[in-house]
């Protein structure tokens, strides 16, 4: 069953009134993968993934995710996904637990609605009306009914904006056991730390082009990137950069004989690395 | 948070999502619980008749309309005015302004992206306005008797033309209402654009006073839209036989009503399938 891709893209493109959005996409994305979709406001990231989610329709290229082509899927195929958007509210003046009660109703077999109210942390909000959760508790109530019924392919939409640190990490651990579970997972994310923390494989997106692609760690050459040593020298900070920072960290050690005053190496952050990418190609 | 690890399914003969009168009546029961919940709405549309007849059995006193049919004072004259006017609030307007709110706050959206069969939906919305527009009509009726003097229908007969009326301008409100939703464009404007227009027409269909009194090009204006035949034909339910001369035309005009209604559903009907979508369109 699992011979094709999850997602499979090829040639997409999108344009509006003359604009391009999207100038052509290929994508592929595993079963059981975790792939993170980055890239600035604009740059075609939420077209993309709303052509992948059958909300928008394409001009041209290839589409199918879960083998299907998501232009003229039946509930079925919806039944088989499940999608966390943002900025969706609705159904405010029921409590928590009703309102994933009633979701729970639309799928063939959903998930059990305690077990998910627990997992996405609202247990003390089951009887919370929706309208007087907090915006964090309310993309907790989101994540809940995108899981609800056991997609095998998750959509996620910056589904940590207005989280507190905590919250993330605790969704973070939610997201990987989704994934052990061989859910495969598509996020788009402004924190370059959570994909870094989650996705097995990276794309950015800029002005309507994937312009990298690769895992968090190699994404862009950053494994190539050259390291900044820094270390005190008579109490003066003192830095360089080189692509041989174990070399030159076994002189420096040579020439203090022991500990290297205030060592420190760094590579460049995904942050850093991304920042570069989408300056390149905007 | 955690999850027990269980396996998505990979078994594209899984069973069909259930189907959508199941679903539909679940999203009844929802559209209930959130209609019954919002204070606002149940007094602004549910309650409002209600509390009109009141002010008005309050206000006018008891005397005669006419000469001719002197067992018909206002109060006996609006009730089935009201009940037109109560369906139009509960249905158009309820639908009109809730739709426009969930299209904008991306509930439909979010509707759109689950297994949920579309026409649920839409049953929902239904079965939501009939429950409430039965128990509002009940509610009017029975303190249109009980408190204010108010003669119901005897006879199967009449009840049988409360009942079509009933259901007739139920039908349109909905399908009105569902196609009027998508002329707000956006939840803010949604309350004013359509408050505003059903209240001068419910005054223009001799809702909340006597249509003949009305100057003769109100009342062709009025006839065009569905609100003063609804009313009238709840009059033919109410009303004693000497009252039919009364009317504008001399007659219930029962074919007429069926008829023009009948017309507003379908337009209505039309009108909702060509314009209803489940996004902003600026999104």
């Amino acid at each position: 069953m699992n011979t094709t891709a999850a997602v499979d893209v090829r040639g997409l493109r999108k344009s509006y009134d003359g604009t391009t959005a999207v100038g052509g996409i290929d994508l592929e994305i595993a079963h059981g993968e975790v792939f993170a979709l980055l890239g600035p406001n604009g740059a075609g990231k939420t077209t993309t993934v709303e052509i992948l989610e059958g909300y928008r329709k394409r001009d041209s290229g290839e589409v199918h995710v879960l083998g299907i082509d998501p232009g003229d899927a039946d509930l079925r195929w919806r039944a088989r996904i499940g999608i966390v958007l943002q900025n969706t509210g609705g159904h405010d003046d029921l409590s928590v637990e009703e309102v994933i009660r009633h979701f729970a109703l639309y799928y063939p077999d959903a998930r059990d609605p305690d077990e998910v109210i627990a997992a996405v942390g609202l247990d003390g909000k089951r009887d919370t009306r929706v309208r007087q959760l907090s915006g964090g508790q309310r993309r907790r109530l989101d994540v809940a009914l995108g899981i609800l019924g056991r997609p095998e392919l998750l959509f996620l939409d910056e589904p940590t904006t207005g989280f507190d640190p905590e919250a993330r990490r605790e969704f973070w651990t939610l997201i990987s056991a989704l994934s052990d579970g061989g859910t495969t997972i598509l996020l788009t994310t402004h924190y370059l730390d959570e994909a870094e923390r989650l996705a097995d494989r990276v794309g950015v997106i800029a002005a309507g082009d994937i312009v990298a692609l690769d895992s968090p760690a190699r994404l862009g050459g950053r494994e190539r990137d050259l390291a900044t040593v820094r270390w005190l020298h008579d109490g003066n900070p003192q830095e360089r950069t080189t692509a041989e920072p174990t070399r030159l960290v076994t002189e420096l050690a040579a020439e203090f004989d022991g500990e290297i005053p205030g060592l420190a190496i760094d590579r460049p952050t995904l942050e850093d690395t991304y920042l570069r990418l989408i300056g390149e190609n905007t | 948070m955690s999850v027990t690890t269980d396996h998505p399914h990979t078994d594209p003969h899984r069973t069909a999502p259930p189907s959508a009168l199941r679903v539909g009546l679940a999203r009844t029961v929802v559209e209930l619980k959130l209609f019954f919940r919002e204070k606002g709405a149940v007094v602004f549309s549910f309650l409002l008749p209600i509390a009109l007849l009141g002010i008005f059995a309050m206000v006018f006193s008891n005397g005669e309309l006419y000469e001719e049919a002197a067992s018909v004072d206002f109060v006996q004259y609006i009730t089935p005015g009201l009940l037109a006017g109560g369906i139009m609030l509960v249905s158009f307007q309820t639908l009109a302004i809730g739709i426009a709110m969930e299209r904008d706050d991306g509930t439909l959206k979010r509707l759109r992206g689950t297994p949920m069969p579309p026409l649920a939906y839409f049953l929902g919305k239904i079965g939501m306005v009939l429950v409430a527009a039965l128990a509002q009509a009940a509610l009017l009726l029975a303190a249109a008797a009980l408190f204010f003097g108010v003669d119901l229908p005897t006879g199967p007969e009449r009840w049988l033309t409360f009942a079509w009326v009933f259901a007739l301008g139920t039908t349109a409100g909905t399908t009105l209402g569902i196609g009027y939703s998508s002329v707000p464009k956006s939840a803010k404007s949604a309350e004013a654009m359509v408050v505003g227009p059903l209240l001068v027409l419910l005054f223009l269909s001799g809702v909340f006073l006597v249509f003949t009194e009305l100057p003769e090009w109100v009342q062709t204006i009025a006839s065009i839209f569905p609100v003063k035949w609804m009313a009238q034909g709840m009059r033919s339910a109410f009303l004693p036989d000497e009252f039919e001369p009364m009317e504008a035309a001399g007659s219930w005009q029962h074919g007429p009503i069926a008829l023009i209604l009948v017309a507003w559903i379908v337009a209505g009907l039309i009108l909702a399938v060509q314009t209803f979508h489940w996004q902003r369109r600026d999104a």
